[in-house]
């Protein structure tokens, strides 16, 4: 079974090498500043108490005021699974983070397609291109406020809140 | 060794040549790509009519097809070369009517070509999406005439279950006029059959009053 | 003296018949070696995620099925999964069993296409292909039996499947085991016991597993480089805790590794399905409509649950605001990461290799774009 490192577990151990990297632990998350993504990620791969060699995930998530960046690891050694989280962007403005990919391999394509859905920069990527979307797509659709026409039932009326499709 | 000096930001794996990188040059390409993307999308925003064969009413009940259209019908329909062009999971249900329980070869047209340039029919099976659309109408514009479009499954006729969507074309009809529909996600490959039957019927009565097969 | 040769770009379009779907490849070639590759995807990007926005959690099971289009029951059984770790739902036990049962089926018929798709691409121009199909076909009758579809089947509910499998399913499945294993054993004959299999795929595209690791890449192409790594076994999700079976490991971790590593693997399915079939209980297959609702309002929170698709890690992470729909889903795709090795397999190999280890990755665009 895969052990799942508790929120206050895995801050405490990461404020044991990385001090002040940590904003807040909450269940089994934990919320790091952006600017010490790169050291602590770098940590949770090499040291021997955590070893995450596999990034099993990478998204981000738009809380209006903020966006959110949420990294799922898995360590094969030790079968073990943690949560990062990350708050960037407040107020929606220019929202960007270091990018991990000279950690994980694996964090190319995702971070390429959270820029390209979600416009969140990520500084260091070797390809920061939109992989979904063609170039000069107008906009970043994931966003909350990029909002298509649409049946919903979820919403209020068809149609509300302004359409950025053309007449469909 | 001449070549464009390109920078590779991976690092060169396995003692590759140290020009690498394609991708640190491709962005003027992307660019230009996806400025015909939106270019297309901005003026295929009216579905093309559907190219319906019109018998007069002095000829309904009397309608002789000369015997060379005949022959020359029963030729086109009974080797109707299709394109693999199979997008999404209807492409699935495509190769299955071509495989061993529902054969396609037994209408003669097990020979998927391909190239558009040797191909007849375009089954557009799957969702369309803005980006594809290019390619395949270019696709369409190398079929030469007389060509058919089948536009197989509910996201080629209309979107189908990703009709709200922002980068899907609401119906393969915006980008090329369609002579037969087959609903379904995904039809089975009997249905698709049936739309093939229904196909070979439309061009059993083509040349009627001189008529070109195949619009625009 | 040395030959002055120029290096050529060469677009292998979205429209090609090997590239399994619409994926395209700008490749720089020197004579018959690969200098470079760059891969183009997104013709096939429907926006699911933005969709799943706008619908109920019941509703997005039609939409999960559509991404992998050829394991549409693993895709509903990940996505059922973290609804029910989200809104804390209790699923029904015989349930469980029959999506176990459907979900291996369902890897069986990936990887039948897979080494189908593989022997076709190596010119065999069909037939071996036919004899995988014409087994997916047994296959899909199973599936049109348990839920009506044979493809897009949205089987799964939150906390079991929605319909019951008639009488007549089980002997049918019965004799559909025997019928699958005698075209594994025959598939498996194309493959071992063919001297162009050999040649081209042994040695091709060898990745060293620290590599595969890092550019978190898993699925038979982790197993296929000696990692013990199966979701199955290492986290257990469903009842696979109470089942016993083998990962076949290969430490080649070369083009053929890899396709060895699918056909061991849907045997052990087969053996799988056995077991479940011996231990599957009577009873409700989902839950009354009092203790889970039609419309679920799962509470404020998120979840990510990871599990064993045909390809790899298929992982789906749901947020949810309390209301009906969620607030953001996102699909780990495992065709998409499996994707970021690709140059590294591909340059400095030869253009007769590139479809060959492009069909070892197995992918599927509908993933990889969703």
């Amino acid at each position: 079974m895969t052990t799942v490192w508790s929120g206050e577990a895995l801050a405490e151990a990461i404020e044991a090498f990385a001090p002040g990297s940590v904003e807040s632990s909450e269940g089994s998350d934990v919320w790091l500043k952006p600017e010490s993504i790169s050291s602590v990620c770098e940590g949770l791969k090499t040291r021997t108490e955590f070893k995450f060699d596999l990034l099993s995930s990478l998204t981000a998530v738009d809380y209006i005021d903020h966006f959110e960046v949420v990294y799922h690891l898995t360590s094969l050694p030790m079968n073990a699974s943690a949560v990062l989280k990350s708050r960037v962007g407040h107020g929606r403005t220019d929202p960007s983070i270091a990018s991990v990919v000279p950690i994980w391999r694996g964090a190319d394509y995702q971070e390429r397609e959270v820029w390209d859905l979600m416009g969140i920069r990520f500084n260091g990527h070797p390809n920061h291109k939109r992989i979904m979307l063609w170039e000069g797509y107008p906009g970043h659709p994931l966003r909350k406020d990029y909002v298509t026409y649409d049946q919903s039932i979820a919403s209020t009326a068809p149609g509300a809140a302004g359409s950025q499709q053309g007449a469909e | 060794m001449t070549g464009p000096k390109l920078i590779d930001p991976y690092g060169a794996p396995k003692g590759a040549d140290p020009r690498g990188a394609l991708q640190s040059i491709t962005l003027d390409l992307d660019r230009t790509e996806g400025e015909s993307v939106n270019q297309m999308k901005s003026t295929h925003l009216e579905p093309f009519p559907d190219p319906v064969l019109e018998v007069p009413d002095d000829l309904k009940r009397s309608v002789v097809v000369s015997s060379v259209d005949y022959l020359l019908n029963w030729a086109r329909k009974s080797s109707v070369f299709p394109l693999q062009s199979g997008l999404a999971c209807c492409s699935f249900e495509m190769i299955s009517a071509a495989m061993a329980r529902f054969d396609l070869a037994r209408f003669g047209m097990a020979a998927l070509r391909a190239s558009p340039r040797q191909a007849d029919l375009l089954i557009v099976a799957g969702t369309l999406t803005w980006k594809m659309a290019v390619p395949l109408r270019r696709l369409y514009d190398q079929m030469a005439e007389p060509r058919w479009v089948i536009s197989m499954g509910v996201c080629a006729t209309s979107g189908g279950p990703y009709y709200q969507s922002y980068s899907v074309v609401p119906g393969v009809n915006h980008i090329m006029p369609v002579d037969v529909y087959v609903p379904g996600c995904p039809p089975r490959p009997d249905a698709l059959l049936y739309g093939i039957m229904q196909l070979h019927d439309k061009i059993r009565r083509y040349s009627l009053n001189g008529q070109a097969a195949g619009q625009e | 003296m040395a030959i002055k040769t120029q290096p050529v770009t060469v677009n292998l379009g979205p429209q090609h018949p090997s590239t399994h779907g619409v994926f395209r490849m700008r490749v720089m070639f020197d004579g018959e070696e690969i200098v470079d590759v760059e891969p183009v995807f997104g013709y096939l990007h429907r926006g699911s995620e933005k969709l799943a926005e706008e619908r109920t959690y019941t509703q997005i099971v039609t939409l999960t099925d559509r991404m992998d289009y050829v394991s549409s029951m693993l895709n509903n059984q990940g996505y059922i999964l973290a609804v029910e770790k989200l809104a804390g739902i209790e699923p029904s036990p015989r349930g469980v069993w029959l999506r176990m049962i459907a979900s291996e089926l369902q890897r069986i018929a990936s990887h039948l296409v897979a080494t189908g798709f593989l022997l076709q691409d190596l010119g065999a121009l069909g037939t071996p292909l036919i004899y995988a199909m014409r087994e997916r076909e047994n296959i899909l009758d199973m599936f049109e039996m348990l839920c009506g579809a044979r493809i897009t089947n949205s089987y799964l509910r939150p906390g079991g499947v929605f319909m019951d499998a008639p009488a007549e399913f089980w002997p049918a499945l019965d004799r559909g085991l025997g019928d699958i294993v005698n075209t594994i054993d025959e598939l498996e004959t194309y493959l071992s016991g063919n001297e162009i299999v050999f040649s081209r795929t042994k040695g091709t595209a060898v990745l060293p597993k620290e590599l595969l690791i890092n550019a978190s890449i898993t699925g038979p192409m982790l197993r296929a480089s000696g990692v013990d790594w199966d979701l199955r076994h290492r986290a257990p999700y469903d009842y696979y805790d109470r089942i016993s079976f083998e990962r076949k490991l290969h430490t080649a971790s070369d083009n053929y590794a890899r396709y060895w590593v699918r056909v061991q693997e849907a045997r052990e399915s087969v053996k799988i399905i056995r077991q479940c079939v011996e231990q599957i209980e009577p009873g409700e297959v989902r839950p009354s409509f009092d203790d889970v609702p039609r419309l679920i309002r799962p509470p404020a929170g998120d979840a990510y649950v990871a599990i064993e698709g045909s390809k790899g890690e298929l992982g789906f992470y749901l947020v949810s605001d309390g209301g009906i729909a969620p607030y953001r889903m996102h699909v780990r795709a495992s065709s998409l990461i499996n994707l970021t090795l690709l140059r590294d397999m591909l340059i400095g190999g030869h253009f007769g290799d590139l479809f060959v280890t492009f069909g070892s990755i197995d992918l599927n665009m509908g993933e990889v774009d969703r």
